[in-house]
């Protein structure tokens, strides 16, 4: 396959960036859009220019390190992770657009890598059961009946890569927020912590610049791990419980 | 000594004193932790907030040990390559983990699972660390589950188990193929708390590049920002490293791309040896390489070689579709072989029958490397939807990959690097030879021995970060009291950044016509050809002598763009790629010397009469820890010699 890629070059977060436009021949349909990139730094490298920056670790859709806008959606036309996306979704020909995830939560750090450490935050202000190593009660101490502890695997599934803020017109987290505040809610061990998680969390969320949900929906087409729309509505519902529970 | 060995004299090594663990009490096995935990000096809770601890990584055991250690009162800074602490590739465990909880009552217990790990490890780890692990591996669950990690459960609301790894009986617990991401979330939330308790100082996107010793003992590092560019210096009265293990030497492997082994390489030439560097494993379930683009190797959970058979073409350069070779002209090499096992033979045996095959010019699939796992007379018994009941998202994943539907035409795997045993050398305590420098989870050498049980990895990151390191780190802390500060300005700290800035510098101006990447593949290579899955003294010989060689090259010809003032991933790949040159070699010595086969190590010399791997308990009933010399020179190697009082060793008899 020959392609045209068109893809967002930025030096540094100050600098501004441009698309640069790159011909890359000799692509094979097997290779995942990730080794394409790296066939074209391979060249980029040889030629003694800059190859293009972007993140990337494990390879296997599960890290969430991966975050490339592919003409126009997040992680491209599959609902899938970039690593796991591969090149017979595209034709011989193509021009393809390669941007970095777009949000003003997000900055840009270099080329196609994005600053997600605003991630981070949202989960250390309550994204977590209070259980200090060694206090633990015994395993089967407390049931979890399983239709919550599956409903909580659904909602832990998330792997933080970011595509719901990227896909959303508003740049909202909702989607990650939620995720994590249902997955912890759900289970008898997170119910004491059940109100302040999701108040605090939900505070961090826009602190940290992230836009207001209007439901639009993209970020649940985006995920790649299906997290599902609901679970916004979900956390709404538990917010509103603990702004009436508690008192601030 | 051999024609070959002209250009390298790093063969001569030479032996030097013996080297014991010494913190593991003796004593009988089951109380020998009780004992060492008594034992053990504690700092008082008041004083641990003056004792800094630097712990670099944060998967299941950094992860864990940093939340751990903060809980507890210490002031905690820890690093990792990653955006995130949430991205280490423990997160990509999919099996389970194992945990003597005897939920089942199938007769499971600590000493049943402190029994199959030290023969599962082929009678090559400490029967010491292997008890306490199984010891351990109750209150993981149940630490884990406070925590909030949604482990599979049954209907009545209590966890589920499945068996693996050809254990007989059923202790190991999972969320569905995510284990691995599930217990490292648990982990990262645990940490989170504490960082944003402010008891943890994180720093993402930050490297360690060097070990900082001061009259001895460990005392800081050298750390570079990935986004900046700048090399700094963080102090500490203990280093504790949990950076993983060392699989990407070989290139393709099932290790995320970053994984790297500079931590554990920049501590051993500080003097920390490096034990069993060639006890790597080999995984037979892996999806083949497509073409040379190939980036990395994604792995395909065991359990499917419970219903899949294995097979090749009985012809060579047999290039028919599956469908079209009818069944007398297929070889279903395992049953063949092996047929009381079957296509269950552990993960060595089933993963050198297919390099043996593909060999022989029989393999299937681009390059021939590969052979057939195939369902349909499991669909034909099952029926459709039980298979995928069983096995739906594995088959998703593999059609995602490879574009081929794994109902109708047969899986295509070949065997991948996956896990490392060796590692940085360690005592009971998880102390490394420089004394204050820790090390826990992959990065350490000390509980599976030449070969690791499925399931197991994941129990022994936790271990270690939750409980193991947590409780003997105080002992050291508490009879090491440092009187004096140490700060950028110690000339030892001084002449660690400046032999890390000096070598970056190198990187940036050799201005030659090859990619780190290229360097990278080719030593890949040539461990995977030499010291892959068979190795034999020719040609352990002959990588010994190729390494040097490709080591000057890499310094003629290779081009990094750009600064080191600046996020620079080129730069990133060739600081890493300076080391696998180094450890490759090690590697290699390593299976050279140790002339038995055993575990992940077979010795194409030492194997029996019908092709099985030769322990050699006479010579080889010890661990190998190297001391580092100096680049290319010959290391000095201390032999820790193992005793088994528990677990009597037997050969191993698959047939």
């Amino acid at each position: 396959m020959k392609l045209t890629l068109r893809v967002w070059r930025q030096k540094n977060p100050d600098a501004p960036g441009a698309m640069a436009t790159y011909e890359l021949d000799g692509v094979s349909q097997d290779m995942s859009f990730l080794e394409m990139l790296d066939v074209l730094n391979e060249e980029l490298i040889v030629k003694g220019d800059e190859p293009v920056a972007f993140d990337h670790d494990c390879r296997e859709g599960i890290c969430g390190a991966c975050s490339l806008v592919i003409n126009g959606d997040a992680h491209g036309p599959e609902r899938t992770t970039t690593c796991q996306l591969h090149m017979r979704s595209f034709q011989d020909g193509d021009t393809i657009d390669i941007e970095p995830w777009r949000a003003s939560a997000f900055p840009v750090i270099k080329d196609l890598v994005v600053d997600r450490s605003a991630f981070d935050r949202v989960i250390q202000a309550g994204g977590y059961i209070t259980a200090p190593t060694g206090a633990a009660p015994e395993a089967h101490a407390t049931p979890v009946p399983k239709a919550d502890a599956d409903f909580a695997f659904e909602h832990a599934e998330c792997i933080g890569c970011g595509a719901c803020v990227a896909a959303c017109p508003n740049g909202a987290a909702m989607l990650f927020t939620s995720a994590k505040v249902n997955h912890l809610n759900v289970l008898p061990q997170g119910s004491p912590e059940r109100e302040t998680r999701v108040l605090d969390m939900v505070a961090q969320m826009d602190a940290e610049g992230f836009g207001g949900c209007t439901l639009t929906g993209e970020c649940a087409t985006a995920c790649p791990k299906g997290i599902p729309l609901f679970s916004i509505t979900a956390m709404n519902k538990e917010w509103l419980r603990a702004t009436r529970k508690v008192k601030r | 000594m051999t024609s070959y060995s002209e250009y390298s004299e790093y063969t001569e090594y030479t032996v030097g004193e013996p080297i014991q663990d010494e913190q593991a009490p003796s004593g009988p096995v089951n109380e020998r932790w009780d004992t060492r935990r008594f034992e053990a000096k504690l700092v008082n809770p008041a004083n641990r907030r003056k004792h800094t601890i630097i712990v670099v990584g944060t998967g299941l055991a950094g992860g864990a040990a940093g939340a751990t250690l903060a809980e507890q009162g210490y002031h905690v800074v820890q690093f990792c390559y990653q955006d995130s602490p949430r991205r280490a590739h423990s997160i990509a465990a999919q099996g389970g983990i194992n945990a003597a909880k005897n939920y089942r009552n199938d007769g499971d217990s600590i000493h049943r699972l402190f029994y199959d790990t030290v023969k599962g490890g082929d009678f090559r780890a400490r029967e010491s660390n292997v008890h306490r692990l199984a010891q351990i591996s109750v209150e993981i669950i149940d630490q884990c589950v406070a925590q909030g990690v949604p482990f599979a459960r049954e209907y009545g609301g209590l966890l589920d188990t499945r068996s693996f790894g050809g254990v007989q009986v059923s202790r190991t617990f999972y969320a569905r193929g995510q284990t691995g991401q599930q217990l490292l979330l648990g982990a990262y939330q645990a940490l989170s708390r504490q960082i944003a308790a402010g008891n943890v100082e994180m720093h993402a996107r930050t490297e360690m590049l060097d070990l900082i010793v001061v009259d001895g003992r460990a005392r800081g590092i050298v750390a570079r920002d990935l986004v900046t560019g700048r090399i700094s210096t963080y102090f500490a009265d203990a280093v504790v490293l949990a950076s993983g293990g060392y699989g990407n030497v070989f290139y393709l492997s099932t290790n995320a791309m970053n994984s790297n082994a500079t931590a554990v390489w920049r501590a051993h030439r500080r003097g920390a040896y490096f034990a069993n560097p060639c006890f790597t494993q080999i995984h037979p379930t892996c999806i083949p390489r497509s073409g040379d683009h190939q980036s990395k190797l994604t792995l395909m959970s065991e359990s499917l070689r419970n219903d899949g058979r294995i097979w090749v073409p009985k012809a060579k350069g047999d290039t028919r579709p599956p469908a079209e070779i009818p069944e007398d002209e297929r070889d279903y090499y395992l049953e063949r072989i092996y047929p009381s096992f079957g296509n269950l033979v552990p993960r060595d045996i089933a993963s050198r029958a297919a390099k043996n095959v593909c060999d022989e010019g029989r393999g299937v699939g681009p390059g021939g490397q590969g052979v057939y796992l195939d369902f349909a007379d499991a669909i034909a018994r099952m029926g459709r939807k039980a298979v995928e009941e069983k096995y739906g998202n594995l088959f998703d994943m593999y059609e995602r990959i490879t574009a081929e539907n794994p109902y109708e035409v047969p899986m295509r795997i070949y065997p991948a690097i996956h896990y490392t045993m060796g590692g940085l050398w360690v005592d009971y305590d998880l102390q490394t030879t420089v004394p204050g420098l820790f090390a826990i989870g992959e990065a350490n050498f000390s509980d599976h021995g030449a070969n690791r049980l499925g399931a197991s990895a994941l129990m022994q990151g936790l271990a270690d970060g939750y409980f193991v390191l947590p409780s003997t780190i105080n002992d050291y802390l508490a009879r090491n009291p440092h009187k004096d500060e140490v700060d950028a300005s110690h000339p030892a700290a001084v002449e660690a950044v400046r032999e890390t800035e000096d070598r970056l510098a190198r990187l940036l101006t050799v201005d030659g016509d090859r990619t780190p990447d290229s360097f990278h593949r080719e030593i890949g290579e040539l461990v995977w050809e030499f010291c892959g899955m068979a190795r034999t003294d020719e040609g352990l010989r002959k990588a010994l002598d190729r390494i040097p060689q490709i080591r000057e090259e890499f310094w003629r010809r290779l081009k990094v763009p750009g600064t080191g003032e600046e996020f620079n991933q080129s730069l990133e790949k060739a600081n890493r790629v300076v080391d696998y040159l180094e450890l490759a070699e090690l590697m290699c010595l390593d299976a050279l010397h140790r002339a038995e086969s055993c575990g992940g190590h077979f010795r194409e010399e030492s194997q029996t009469p019908d092709g099985e791997a030769a322990r050699g308990d006479e010579e080889f009933s010890y661990a190998a820890a190297w001391e580092f010399t100096d680049t290319g020179a010959a290391p000095v190697l201390h032999k820790e010699q193992l005793t088994f009082t528990y677990v009597h060793p037997t050969q191993r008899s698959y047939a």
